[in-house]
């Protein structure tokens, strides 16, 4: 659609912008003021420059976060999205009431607050009472307590995630697939194509879109994952699943080490952004390449 | 290059149909020619499609069989019946390029390499598409995209009909003739058997030699143009085909006269016996195309009416007429005089059509 | 055939999808000395003394209230000021559009946690701290740039010439807008008033943290009864059961919607 060129149209972004100012700019440059000074009471503080953020770049403790963090969200990409997208592949295509009834169960685990996630995991996994730990430890005979086995404690936050996240990409999967209209199937079908073949060149094609969107938030969101983990493990045991946010957090609440809290703060901020900036590039991209 | 024959088909979407009216196709028997060019004409929801898609095989029929050359293929899925479909909105693959587009069907179908190659040289330079091949079937524009959905059919020597479903809705109408054409050009050529859905009635006289007229999951007549025009077997088909549409209005017969809207119109022919008969337990109509309705000076013979209105077509003028205590519609040369108000109308007997219930008495 | 084994496949997950949450509600309808000494998959002694405990004990009770203000005041403001500046996206070419757009999404990716020692801090300079509007500003943070991404997408379906037809009509901009222009998208302000519910409502972090005793959101109060001793897990259980029904009401009513919604605009 072909706009109109009016530079008044920032009045109409005005409230946003005062909005988004109020909660972003102002505490931003708060933890900017931060990151670059050394508080050392009220009223006193230091300017101390970048030390911060040398300080935090060569903290190995972070340097492991980041690591957990990265293989973390590599993950919980690697399966959740092929999970939601085959999912997604077996909902009804017509609509109808088990269509319906499907599409609101997938979407109960999201709108679950967080921590109650972390709380049915805590409930369902526990050696002692949870359904799957029980059934491991006295079925399986597998000696299964993700709050003393890392290992464990690990898989388990993985499969929360999962549990929890899969069904936003099955819904933006089946959104994708819902817009494909009913002739090219109908076409597939008269040229012979396989399954596979309508798979590959008709559904995956058009769930592109819809998928690359998908890919954004949950490699943003995973990035920034914190509730869950928290009431499940605590980030332990040791610090198996202290993630980013985590690590931030006990800096900053735990410890009160404001400094190189703010200025870990902006580092975990521009790796996020800029990551993120790659992706929104590709889609804009990628919708120009298909408007050609 | 096959003869299709539909035996006893009716389709319901229902699964368990109870009346007629939970039929999208009611009881359909008719053959499709070899090498027929057939439009299949009727307003939206009369079955078309359903009709096309049966054919095809993408639904298979509640009831009755399809057969290809005497053949029953009423179980056979559509890739194995050697049909060719192509829609109303174009259908690609949008990540493949032209070439690989054309070549899909027949690498489905496991066609020797050099043999695809060959297959869609000769389709694309066919369909005007050579220049394009390697491009991306995506950006190109609506008539070239049809041209391709179009190619994936014909690119299978075996082909044995092609059927479209209102495939020039979404193409510019200066570029509609020339698709059309090559429509006609490539039917020639190949002596395929196509059938062609469309509400369009310009467009399915000028593209077919036979028009099949459906309405409410039935087939009311099958004919060529002219056969429509002259004599309607229902009175759908008068009303559909022609501009103005044929005139009707509700009457009783009775000794050679149909009485409607307070005249006695005088009919002829078989069928008035009949509707003598049906006459105030059925509904009978009396009809007269625009074009023969004589509108004559006032003291000419014929019945009494009133000019109301005369519209200019450039070519004929088309007269709304009260008449009774309703109005009627005449075409008349655009040479010719009309009287300025008073007028007296005349029916010729042998243009006067009587239809019970619809249907054509005879 | 293959239809069958699609349903499997299908059914197979949503067992796996439901198995935690049974096993959450199996659990609020036991005593928790029932929880801890057998394991039995229907409660044995079915009990509502759990829910019966929310409902009467305030702690409880206003938690629920807490939150259902802060969600209800954020989708408001969410939604106040993002319509206009939807409405400026989708219609209008302007000095810095495409950096305003892309900057208004960063704050959708910001992790919470960044924001968490200043927005502390800053509530409590400007006295807003434990109240349910502070709490509201802060989801603001990824809310209104959530509803201005969805609503351009919606707006942009709306052809321009509504537009330019009523403006020849002689509407004023703001009349246009409110009796012609929101309802065209009233479907699509369902959809964003539900992700702003539904963000606003799961989101822990920042609640718990702009809080303390009166604007105590429900999730907060869950984490209290995690770390007290001797673990009620029967009435957490049922608290957490609680917590899911405002959100299963929701999805019920947009969920002809809900796919459109995630999928809008982008794709």
């Amino acid at each position: 659609m072909q706009k109109w060129a009016d530079n008044r149209a920032w009045f109409l972004i005005l409230p946003v912008f005062l909005v988004v100012a109020f909660s972003a700019i102002i505490p931003l440059m708060t933890v900017v003021n931060y990151s670059v000074q050394d508080i050392l009471g009220p009223g006193m503080s230091v300017f101390v420059g970048s030390e911060w953020y040398k300080e935090v770049l060569h903290n190995p403790r972070l340097h492991d976060a980041l690591f957990r963090q990265l293989t973390f969200s590599f993950c919980v990409l690697a399966i959740e999205i092929p999970l939601g997208v085959g999912v997604a592949l077996t909902l009804p295509r017509k609509k109808g009431v088990w269509a319906s009834t499907c599409l609101v169960l997938l979407a109960l685990p999201l709108l679950i607050p967080w921590n109650v996630v972390g709380t049915i995991w805590v409930m369902f996994s526990r050696p002692d009472i949870g359904l799957a730990g029980v059934t491991l430890n006295e079925i399986f005979h597998f000696p299964y307590n993700y709050t003393a086995d890392p290992l464990h404690s690990w898989l388990t936050v993985l499969v929360m995630d999962v549990w929890h996240w899969t069904p936003l990409i099955v819904l933006l999967g089946y959104a994708g697939l819902q817009a494909i209209p009913e002739a090219y199937y109908q076409a597939a079908k008269i040229d012979g194509a396989s399954r596979f073949a309508v798979f590959r060149y008709i559904q995956l094609p058009k769930m592109r879109g819809v998928l690359l969107i998908a890919l954004l938030l949950r490699f943003m969101d995973s990035f920034m994952i914190y509730t869950e983990p928290f009431v499940l493990t605590g980030g332990g045991p040791g610090n198996s699943t202290t993630f980013l946010s985590q690590f931030l957090t006990r800096l900053a609440v735990g410890q009160f080490d404001v400094g190189p809290a703010a200025a870990f703060s902006l580092i975990y901020f521009l790796i996020v952004l800029l990551f993120c900036f790659v992706f929104y590039t590709t889609i804009v991209n990628l919708g120009k390449g298909e408007a050609q | 290059m096959a003869r299709i024959d539909l035996n006893e088909i009716a389709h319901s979407y229902k699964p368990n149909p109870q009346g007629p009216d939970d039929y999208a196709l009611k009881r359909i028997h008719t053959t499709w020619d070899d090498g027929g060019a057939y439009a299949l004409l009727g307003p939206s929801g009369c079955g078309k499609t359903t009709m096309l898609n049966i054919i095809s095989g993408l639904l298979e029929p509640s009831q009755g069989q399809i057969l290809y050359d005497g053949k029953d293929v009423s179980k056979l899925p559509p890739e194995k019946r050697n049909i060719a479909q192509v829609f109303q909105f174009p259908v690609l693959y949008d990540t493949m390029t032209v070439y690989e587009n054309l070549a899909f069907p027949l690498k489905n179908r496991k066609v020797p390499k050099d043999e695809i190659h060959k297959r869609v040289l000769e389709i694309a330079e066919i369909l005007d598409l050579s220049p394009d091949l390697n491009k991306k079937a995506a950006g190109l524009s609506a008539d070239a995209k049809q041209k391709i959905s179009l190619g994936r059919g014909l690119v299978r020597s075996d082909v044995a009909a092609i059927l479209f479903d209102e495939p020039l809705t979404v193409i510019d109408p200066h570029l509609k003739w020339q698709l059309r054409r090559k429509l006609k050009e490539i039917h020639k050529r190949f002596k395929l058997t196509l059938i062609y859905v469309t509400h369009d009635q310009v467009e399915a006289m000028t593209f077919a030699d036979k028009i099949v007229v459906m309405y409410e999951g039935e087939l009311v007549q099958i004919g060529t143009p002219e056969e429509l025009f002259e004599n309607p077997e229902h009175t759908f088909v008068g009303y559909f085909i022609g501009s103005p549409g044929m005139n009707l209005m509700e009457c009783t017969v009775s000794g050679g006269v149909a009485r409607a809207a307070g005249m006695d119109i005088p009919v002829s022919g078989v069928g008035t016996r009949r509707a003598e008969e049906a006459s105030g337990k059925q509904k009978v109509e009396v009809g007269i195309r625009p074009m023969y309705l004589d509108v004559r000076e006032p003291d000419a013979e014929g019945l009494p009416a009133r000019i109301i209105n005369v519209e200019d077509l450039g070519s004929a003028k088309i007269v709304t007429l009260e008449f009774g205590d309703t109005t009627v519609k005449a075409r008349v040369p655009e040479d010719k005089a009309l009287p300025a108000e008073e007028c007296k109308l005349f029916f010729p007997p042998e243009k006067t059509k009587v239809f019970i219930d619809g249907r054509l008495a005879k | 055939m293959r239809m069958k084994k699609r349903t499997v496949a299908l059914l197979c997950y949503l067992i796996f999808l439901l198995l935690p949450i049974y096993w959450l509600v199996n659990m609020s309808f036991k005593t928790t000395d029932e929880i801890l000494s057998v394991f039995n998959l229907l409660p044995e002694n079915f009990t509502w003394a759990n829910y019966a405990m929310i409902f009467t004990d305030p702690s409880w009770y206003t938690g629920y209230i807490n939150s259902m203000k802060y969600v209800a005041l954020n989708t408001i403001i969410s939604l106040t000021v993002a319509l206009p500046a939807a409405y400026g996206f989708s219609r209008y070419n302007f000095l810095g559009d495409k950096h305003m757009f892309f900057w208004l999404l960063t704050n959708k990716m910001a992790p919470p946690a960044v924001f968490l020692l200043p927005f502390f801090n800053f509530y409590q300079t400007v006295g807003l701290f434990d109240t349910s509007i502070a709490v509201a500003l802060a989801h603001c943070l990824f809310n209104v740039p959530l509803a201005v991404w969805i609503l351009e997408g919606f707006m942009s379906g709306v052809p321009k010439e509504i537009d330019e037809t009523a403006f020849i009509d002689g509407y004023s901009f703001p009349r246009f807008f409110t009796t012609i222009f929101i309802p065209l998208i009233r479907a699509g302000i369902g959809v964003t008033a539900f992700f702003c519910f539904m963000f606003s409502w799961v989101e822990l972090l920042l609640a718990r943290t702009l809080t303390a005793v009166n604007a105590k959101p429900i999730a907060a109060t869950m984490t209290r009864t995690v770390s007290a001793s001797g673990m009620d897990w029967g009435g957490l259980a049922a608290a957490g059961v609680l917590t899911m029904i405002p959100g299963a009401i929701v999805i019920w009513f947009v969920r002809n919607y809900m796919a459109k919604g995630f999928a809008l605009g982008r794709v």
